[in-house]
Formats: structure tokens, sequence, C-alpha cells
């Protein structure tokens, strides 16, 4: 215990000593939570269309008055001829063209159908996609108006549609939980793997080998500093949450703590087995980079874990960062409760002795 | 078999790394209390062999005991009794003098209020006691060889090995290590040193030499020159080494 004691003073005066990495705890999670939220957006905005008008009519005209007006649609130019809007598109200028052909008014009022065609740049399928999504609820909305004005029986939405939890459909609410995930594997999992590897460098841990210290107060003492580093980071970034963006945790932030907490410990293990398997600080840091990799790539970080494939999905299972984020999304914005996420807390609290577990095996005090 | 006067006893002791071996079936005791020089040429096995002996390396083979205990089943045991100061200067650059002795005597269970009254007599005794605050990595050379003895001892243990204690020391700080050698032998601590420089062995109670992995003489310096009809350690060195496959 007292042995505990004196290697937890060590490392609290190298961590404070250290030019860098007090200034890290605080800064990095600030600089995160100002600019990823808004860089990491899937909203698409500004999508660039060219109109089409082979009708000249008022309601072509309102069409384009339409889009004109839309916050996610720019109006880049109005043409006679669909080779001229696709020159622009080829060039790059356009995103979305819109072909109101001939007579659409008139078929408009009679009845006969008339179709509207819209053609999408879909290289980036996202912007693709949703541009031209927005573009069809554009002219839904205004057709709808000109129906309605025309007969107002036929007025009234046939879909209500209602976004729960996130009202706005703001991606940035979807991604402030995430970038705690990525905070943690950082603070928690490099830091304190590249402090073990940097012992064997320099030589010291050899000094530390040859007493009768046992290797698990010497990593339990590392261990201690970077999970409340860990714990600081996380509260900076739901202060800055809070302060920046409005956004506070809808459930208990003792259960946000909670599954922060073992998903530190199952990182710092992480980290553990990555420095025991390295000798110098690049082994470390490339093993660590690939499962990170692996990690934000797949764990439904940025893209939905359902929409992968089967196989993709039962590999999921065994990344801690998919339980934490799960846990993190549902509590912050849903307001789950420790009940509802247990199965979640679970497979933490396992994997949290597994990695330990492996840690502790792959320790070598000995050779 | 085990003999309280002896205080390390090995017999066969190996280490293969593969095909290569590095300690090759050493047998030899080390009486309690002496100081031992451990020589040899470089990449004989010298600090292979010291590593095994500190329970730092599991041998191959050969079995032994250090202070007591078993080298192959109690190293940890060994650990609590010996002091350890590497070939490489390994003590915390970013702590201060004070706060390396502090936590190497906290490690071995020194009570604090002991632990401040001895290292601040073995301070004043290295004359250094102005530079106790200063940052360890801030020492030269020679400051830091001789606190890492300091640290090596603090906690008192029955044997201390040192490896290539005094390499790249200027030789009036050489001459004041070994007078700390001597003051550490006459409290009763048993030394176990390895060093090349042939001035050196002289000091020493006993020497064994090792060449390729293997104990081609053991006895006093003065019985060696004897023996070996040399006028100094630097000629039986020379000697022994002579035929040597391994090394620079």
């Amino acid at each position: 215990m007292s042995t505990l004691k004196v290697l937890l003073k060590k490392e609290v005066l190298q961590f404070k000593r250290n030019s860098f990495l007090p200034r890290l705890v605080v800064a990095f999670p600030i600089m995160i939570m100002l600019i990823i939220p808004w860089v990491t957006t899937m909203d698409v905005r500004h999508v660039n269309v060219s109109v089409v008008d082979n009708d000249h009519s008022q309601v072509s005209q309102r069409i384009i008055n339409k889009i004109n007006a839309s916050e996610y649609l720019t109006l880049h130019s109005v043409t006679g001829s669909f080779d001229l809007s696709f020159k622009s598109l080829e060039h790059g200028d356009v995103d979305a063209i819109l072909e109101i052909p001939q007579d659409f008014e008139k078929g408009f009022v009679t009845g006969s159908t008339k179709k509207l065609s819209i053609s999408a740049n879909s290289v980036n399928a996202t912007k693709g996609s949703l541009g031209s999504q927005y573009l069809a609820q554009t002219l839904a909305a205004s057709i709808k108006e000109m129906r309605a004005s025309l007969s107002p029986a036929q007025a009234g939405d046939l879909v209500v549609i209602q976004n729960r939890y996130n009202p706005t459909l703001e991606y940035r609410n979807f991604m402030i939980p995430a970038i705690l995930v990525i905070l943690i594997i950082i603070i928690t999992g490099f830091l304190p793997a590249l402090n073990l590897v940097g012992e064997k460098e320099v030589g010291t841990i050899e000094q530390i080998n040859v007493t009768p210290v046992s290797r698990f107060s010497f990593t339990l003492a590392k261990l201690i500093v970077y999970w409340v580093a860990g714990l600081i980071v996380i509260t900076i970034a739901l202060i800055v949450a809070w302060l920046v963006y409005g956004q506070t945790a809808v459930g208990s932030l003792f259960t946000i703590y909670t599954g922060a907490f073992l998903f530190i410990l199952v990182i710092s293990g992480f980290g553990l087995i990555a420095s025991n398997l390295s000798s110098t600080m690049q082994q470390a840091v490339f093993f660590m980079f690939f499962f990170v990799m692996v990690f934000m790539l797949m764990s439904g970080l940025l893209t939905p874990i359902e929409s992968m494939p089967q196989w993709a999905q039962y590999v999921t299972y065994v990344l801690p960062p998919r339980y934490f984020i799960s846990i993190m999304r549902s509590v912050f914005m849903k307001g789950a409760t420790f009940y509802d996420m247990r199965f979640n807390f679970m497979a933490l609290a396992i994997l949290a002795v597994v990695m330990n577990l492996g840690a502790a095996l792959t320790y070598r005090k000995r050779s | 078999m085990s003999n309280s006067d002896f205080i390390i006893q090995v017999k066969d002791l190996t280490k293969q790394f593969g095909s290569f071996t590095a300690v090759d079936h050493i047998t030899f005791e080390v009486e309690r209390g002496e100081i031992f020089g451990f020589l040899g040429a470089n990449g004989a096995g010298k600090t292979t062999a010291m590593r095994m002996l500190c329970g730092l390396s599991y041998p191959t083979s050969g079995s032994g005991t250090v202070a007591g205990f078993d080298v192959v089943k109690e190293g940890e045991k060994i650990k609590r009794h010996i002091g350890y100061m590497s070939q490489r200067f390994s003590l915390y650059d970013d702590l201060t003098v004070m706060e390396n002795m502090e936590l190497f005597g906290g490690i071995y269970g020194v009570k604090s209020k002991e632990l401040k009254e001895r290292a601040t007599a073995l301070l004043h005794k290295l004359e250094f006691i102005e530079e106790r605050d200063t940052m360890v990595g801030a020492l030269p050379l020679g400051w830091k060889q001789k606190l890492a003895f300091a640290v090596a001892t603090l906690h008192r243990p029955e044997i201390v090995f040192l490896d290539e204690p005094t390499g790249g020391v200027d030789p009036i700080t050489r001459r004041q290590f070994w007078e700390m050698i001597y003051q550490a032998s006459s409290e009763g601590t048993t030394i176990f040193v390895t060093t090349h420089y042939m001035d050196e062995a002289e000091y020493c109670n006993r020497i064994s030499m090792m060449v390729d992995g293997k104990i081609k003489a053991l006895d006093t310096p003065a019985n060696l020159k004897k023996s070996f009809n040399a006028a100094s350690m630097d000629e039986v060195f020379r000697i022994l080494a002579r035929d040597a496959q391994r090394g620079d």
C-alpha cells in the first residue's frame, strides 16, 4: 500500500513536470470540442441547383423563387437547355439539375402528368442523395402551396414527420457524445502506453524491475494518474458542450461517468497490452493506431452499425467503443437509464476484465 | 550444500539466446563481505550473468542461490536483499536527487523518517547536499554515477551488483567512487562489480575472468599474477582474453 503511495507520488510529479501533458489535458478537449462539432457534419448545405426552365410559366417562376429562398439550396443558374446545365454539372459548379418540362403549368392545372426531373451529381453519395432529397422536398412544398391556392380542400400534409430526440436534426448533437470517445482513447489509451514504453526506452524500468515492487502497483500507479486525467477531460468536454452548444445530457451524469470510467478501464488496459508487446514508442504507436482506426470506423462512431454487412456487425461485438458510443448517445440524447443500457454496461465490464487480464499476463518483470 | 559464508553460490549457470550461449555453465562462489571483481572482455557475458543473479533474467539451465534464495524460483525474494546499478544510468532524470532517493528507498519499505536521515547523511558524505533539489538530468555523469550507487545501497542490501559503474568517469571521480565502495564494504555489504579498468581490478579481494561465456580463472589478484607469471592484471587479462572469439 505504501509502495503504491510512493509510486503514485513519482507519477504525479513526473506528470506535473512534463512540459506538455498538463496542457494537453486541458487544451485538447477544448480545442476538439470547439472545432470538430462544426466540421464533422453530414448536413448538406449550399446545394447548387441549375434549373432548366422549358415552361417559362408562373409556376416555374414560383419554383425557382422557392429554390432561391431555401437555406439548403442555392440557385446557380436558370438555363434554356439541359446540355448547358449539364456542362456546369460536369465542371463541378452545379450539384443538381432540375428540369421543368414544357407545358408543365398547363398539365398542372388540367391534372395531366408532366414530370419534373432531377439529376444530381452523386460522386459524393451523401451530398448527391441528400441534395436531391432537399430539392424534391422543396418542390413538393411549393406544389402543395399552389394546389392549396387552387383548391383549399386539398391542403394539408399526408405524412407528418417528427424527429424525436434531435428535433432540429443537428448532426452536431449526434457527434458530441462520440467526440468524448475519441478524447478518452487518446488521453487514457495512448498516453499511459507511451509513458510505459518510454521507461523501457530510457532504461529506468530496469531499475524498477530489479526492486521487489510488484508489476501490479507499478502499473496501477501510472494508470491512476491517467484515469484522473481522462475524467478531467470528459468534464471539460461536457462543460464546453453545455456552454458553447447549449447541449446537456438528458440522462443522468452519474450514468455517463460510470460508462466513461468503464470505458477508460478498457482502453487503458488495451494501451498496456500495446506497451507490453512493444519495446519502442514507435512500435507502440503503430500497434495502437491500427486498432484505433478500426475502433473509429467500425464502432458506429460515424456510420450506423446496422447498415454494415452482417459479418462486420459480428466483429463490432468485440470493439469496446461500440458499447460506450451507444451508452453515450442514448443517455445523452434520449435520457436512457442505467437499466436500459445494462447490456452495454455488462459488455464493457467484461471487456475491462479481459483487457486488464491480458495486460497483466503480457507484463514481464523478468526475461 | 548451502553455506552461510557464501552469499552467491552458482553451479553450471547457463543462458542461451536461441543457438547463442551467452553464459556457458559458470560455477563460482562469492563470500559474504568481499569485493568480488567480475571481469571479462566486451560480450563475454558478464551483464547477462549478472542479470540472472539479480532476478532480471531466467537461467536456461543450472542452479544457484543469491542471499540464500534460489535464482530460478525466488527471483522476487532475491530482489529484496540486493542493490543493483545498471550499466546504463537509470534513475529518473525528471525527479530531483532527493525525490529519486525517496522513491527507491520507499519502494524497499524504508520508513520515511529513517529514509530522510540516511539520504541526508549520504548526501553530506558525497558533498552533494546543496544539489538535493536539483533535477538528476542536470547533473554531470560522474555525479550521476555516485548518486546511482548511493541509491543502490540506500536500503542497506546484503549485496550490491555494480555493472561497469565507472565507465566514462574521470580518474578523480573514479577514485572517489572506489572510496564509496570500500566504505560500503567495511559496513558489511558484499560488492559484486564488473569493470574494464585493470587498476580497479587490483582493488578487489578476488577476481573472476570471463571469456566467451565461461569463467577461465578465479583467484585473488596476487595469485592470478603469480600463476600467469604476469607483472600486472593488465597482462593477466591479455593472456586470458587472447583466445576470445567474441567481443568487438
